[in-house]
């Protein structure tokens, strides 16, 4: 594989991270909170999928539009019963709570499904397979295209709710101050309810894919939980489009790592993650800024 | 019946009380002014009839109906709006979106162009980031973002702070546009002079209780002065 | 008034703990080996327990990434073992070795806010596990026995597992008694209490965290060490596992987040539901997770802290008493 070919690929895969981290973008920026249930939750999503795949023969695509109006309950229910008491009650609470569900995620679904690994390649159609040859060296899978246009699409929707609509101005404000949106007639709890529930739902459109493109198991939210902190950190902390950016930098980083060693791609992401982190908030930064000052 | 009625309220932080045992009455269509030293508990008292502060003990009807325990969010919606202290604008928001974002439902004369005539200063600056703006721009805006949701009691929480004296001047001026649309206003002024001057009732608090009330025009200053300091008036 | 350290409680638990200790050390000369075994894990797990109490309890540190140091004692045994020195000399070099790694990463970690800090832990355990599992001399990803344990007859193995374990435990858990008690303790708890106000009155402090970091860094490496030399097979997908993190929260939590007393409750409750619940599988996680869960929302202080106010006590003396001294053997009223 080419470098060119393997930025390409990057590009894909990290288009694909962008979406797991883009529920985890939206809560942090809203909430300052970072949720370690979110690889779970996408991980259920990947699940609610399989099964209604597996009653009803329908397709991925189909089964996930089933799937997704229960998804958004379940994002309701998670921020009124935990998040928002976890909420008022300090820093690490929060933390601490979604660190218990996500245990709790992972087992239940153990226990209803077994260990084993499912996929829902086999539901997506000629989608999983699909691929063209653009140049010499370059290839292009359909899947890949895909969830490139669906991150753009996502992405894009949510910078115009924000934007331009009176809700995403709401939830602009209650995220910058919610004591005063409160005054204005902004019903704080709504505007968080709301936000988690679109977090969910991204969360459980990163789960379709993970499902498209490789396997899940029960216990394969907190590798997705990693990745999707890791776009969102690179990318610049509270900002969307940064995360989208992040993701697809991840991606890229695995698929050259891989170049380097196939058991090097992961820890390419790490260590740029790593590097982002000292550089940024590790004091590396400031030490470089006053040495060109 | 009286629009507002505060019993016996108690407001508290931790162990701090800020507000004890005060209770009054605010009629539709009056102007009073709530002053106080600093620290007298004017603001949380604001605060608490917005229900951005919820009480230890005591009651605050709006219209008869008891709200005490209502979230600040629906107290909007029933015409209750407040300015807080500091301005609080989302800085982020442009001034028409930091405008539109609160409104509810509630008919009246305000709306972004009326807002936008009883504050000129801010027509240029529409499309502008909230915290571009100058001290006094922003509290035009705070201003008009309560009043986009057509408020029946309107509480001002110092308008005055951290403003030049000319500046205060053009927002009374723009208030007294508010205020000939009949809107029921609780203004908390550290400049007593101003304060005497728009009210109609004062209300003077120290140490968190109510220690003078009573029409603007039948108490003379030095009265004022003493509730004001808490100064024993020679008998 | 007076302000005194020792209570007549905290003076016979002193005695009582004393007591235990040595009940303690006689232990493999009564029990079988079997039994001695499961001492060593739950004296791993008051270990750990107290270690990550030492972090988040009184440093606000939550890591969700300790496994890196567990893992790092854990190979570092066998890797010196494996280089030929004693096996019991190993393990004290692996806990140094997992100590002297953790000061390089508290250089940068300690900068992180809340959640980078959780994950950030977590994401260097990843790197640290990726690392070790590329080495075919530990085993790779299959895992490494330390055969060279096997020199030692069974009974003794554990045995003298068991009083390593017992001498680590009680040098952790002095160590941060003495830190506790010591001026470092009372800027601890001024900086759980209130960051900002404890620095502006000068108490240093990124130094009090990078000890309390550097602390746990050698103790969790200790627990390490004490879990390969008590199961004798390590594999990198266990000992560098987030589960080891969700057992030291729940532990935490439940027992008491920022008591003394409570971690070591945590722990024997963890020992004493494993234990019962050897074959519940799935099931008895989710237990785990979802009390965990219920305990930061609901109980934040945890079983010992909600005893502690109720009753009043305090077994361990790290804290401060106010005592009336008017009209013999007045109240005691309990401060800090």
């Amino acid at each position: 594989m080419t470098v060119a070919n393997a930025v390409l690929q990057g590009i894909f895969l990290g288009a694909f991270y962008a979406v797991l981290a883009c529920g985890l973008s939206i809560m942090f920026g809203l909430m300052r909170i970072i949720n370690l249930a979110h690889g779970d939750v996408a991980v259920l999503g990947a699940y609610i999928v399989f099964v209604i795949v597996d009653r009803t023969g329908a397709s991925a695509f189909v089964a996930f539009a089933i799937a997704l109006p229960v998804m958004i309950v379940l994002g309701y229910l998670l921020q009124l019963t935990i998040l928002e008491r976890a909420l008022k009650a300090g820093i690490l609470t929060p933390l601490l709570a979604t660190f218990g569900l996500s245990i709790v995620i992972q087992n239940l679904l153990q226990l209803v499904f077994s260990p084993d690994v499912h996929s829902l390649g086999g539901s997506a159609g000629g989608l999983t397979t699909s691929s063209w040859q653009v140049a010499s060296g370059l290839t292009v899978s359909a899947l890949g295209i895909a969830v490139l246009v669906v991150a753009l699409v996502v992405f894009g929707a949510l910078q115009l709710f924000l934007s331009r609509t009176r809700a995403g101005w709401r939830m602009r404000a209650t995220a910058e101050d919610p004591d005063a949106a409160e005054l204005v007639g902004i019903n704080s709890r709504g505007v968080y309810a709301r936000a988690t529930a679109i977090a969910v739902a991204v969360a459980a459109l990163g789960g379709l894919f993970l499902g498209i493109r490789s396997v899940f198991d029960p216990v394969s939210g907190p590798t997705q939980l990693i990745f999707a902190f890791e776009a969102v950190v690179i990318g610049g902390m509270g900002s969307l489009w940064g995360t989208l950016l992040g993701g697809i930098a991840l991606g890229v980083a695995q698929t050259l790592g891989a170049q380097i060693h196939p058991q090097f791609a992961v820890m390419a992401g790490h260590l740029l993650f790593l590097a982002v982190l000292i550089v940024r908030f590790g004091g590396v930064g400031r030490v470089l800024l006053r040495r060109t000052a | 019946m009286s629009l507002l009625r505060v019993e016996d309220l108690d407001c508290r932080y931790g162990l701090l009380q800020a507000v004890r045992g005060v209770s009054f009455e605010i009629e539709q269509g009056e102007i009073v002014a709530l002053i106080g030293a600093n620290g007298a508990g004017k603001s949380t008292l604001l605060r608490a009839v917005a229900g951005a502060h919820r009480p230890h003990a005591g009651r605050v009807r709006f219209d008869g109906a008891d709200i005490t325990r209502m979230p600040a969010h629906r107290r909007v919606a029933l015409g209750i709006a407040l300015v807080p202290e500091g301005r609080r604008l989302f800085g982020s928001l442009t001034v028409e979106e930091n405008l539109r974002v609160g409104g509810t439902r509630r008919r009246g004369p305000w709306n972004v162009q009326s807002v936008l005539d009883v504050f000129p200063l801010l027509k240029d600056r529409r499309r502008q980031p909230a915290a571009t703006l100058s001290g006094g721009e922003q509290q035009a805006v705070a201003i008009g973002r309560a009043l986009m949701s057509n408020p029946r009691l309107l509480l001002l929480d110092e308008v005055s702070l951290g403003l030049a004296p000319v500046v205060v001047d053009s927002v009374y001026r723009s208030l007294a546009g508010v205020i000939k649309e009949g809107t029921t206003v609780v203004l908390v002024e550290q400049d007593l002079t101003r304060a005497l001057q728009v009210a109609g009732r004062v209300i003077c608090m120290l140490e968190g209780r109510v220690v003078l009330q009573g029409a603007a025009a039948s108490l003379d200053r030095d009265r004022v002065v003493s509730a004001y300091f808490g100064l024993k008036r020679s008998a | 008034m007076k302000v005194e350290r020792w209570s007549r409680t905290s003076r016979l638990s002193m005695i009582g703990t004393v007591a235990v200790v040595a009940v303690l050390a006689a232990v493999p000369f009564i029990l079988d080996p079997d039994y001695v075994q499961k001492l060593t894990t739950l004296l791993i797990l008051v270990l750990l327990a107290a270690m990550w109490n030492a972090l988040a309890g009184y440093g606000g540190l939550l890591s969700v990434g300790q496994q890196a140091f567990i893992g790092i004692g854990a190979y570092g045994t066998v890797f010196f073992a494996k280089l030929g020195v004693t096996p019991y000399v190993a393990m004290v070099m692996a806990v140094l070795l997992a100590g002297a790694v953790s000061v390089p990463i508290s250089l940068f970690a300690l900068r992180l806010r809340a959640a980078q800090f959780a994950i950030g832990m977590w994401v260097i355990a990843e790197v640290i596990s990726i690392i070790v599992r590329l080495d075919s001399n530990l085993g790779a990803g299959t895992g490494i026995s330390l055969i060279e344990l096997n020199r030692y007859a069974p009974n003794f193995r554990q045995a003298y597992t068991f009083w390593l374990a017992l001498v680590f435990t009680v040098i952790f858990l002095a160590a941060l008694f003495f830190l506790l008690r010591s001026s470092l303790g009372t800027s601890l708890q001024a900086i759980r209490d209130d960051e900002d106000a404890a620095r502006s009155l000068g108490v240093h402090v990124a130094a009090r965290k990078r000890l309390l970091f550097v602390l746990a860094g050698f103790g969790c490496g200790a627990a390490g060490v004490l879990i390969v030399a008590n199961t004798l097979f390590i594999e990198p997908g266990s000992i560098f596992s987030v589960q080891w993190s969700a057992y030291m929260i729940f532990m935490v939590l439940v027992g008491g987040l920022g008591t003394f007393e409570g971690p070591i409750l945590g722990a024997i409750l963890l020992f004493a539901i494993q234990t019962t619940f050897t074959q519940g599988g799935p099931w008895y996680l989710v237990g785990l997770g979802a009390t965990a869960a219920l305990f930061a929302l609901a109980l934040p202080r945890g079983l010992w802290g909600a005893v502690e106010e109720r009753l009043g006590v305090r077994l361990m003396p790290v804290g401060y008493r106010v005592v009336e001294l008017s009209g013999g053997g007045g109240d005691e009223k309990r401060a800090a």
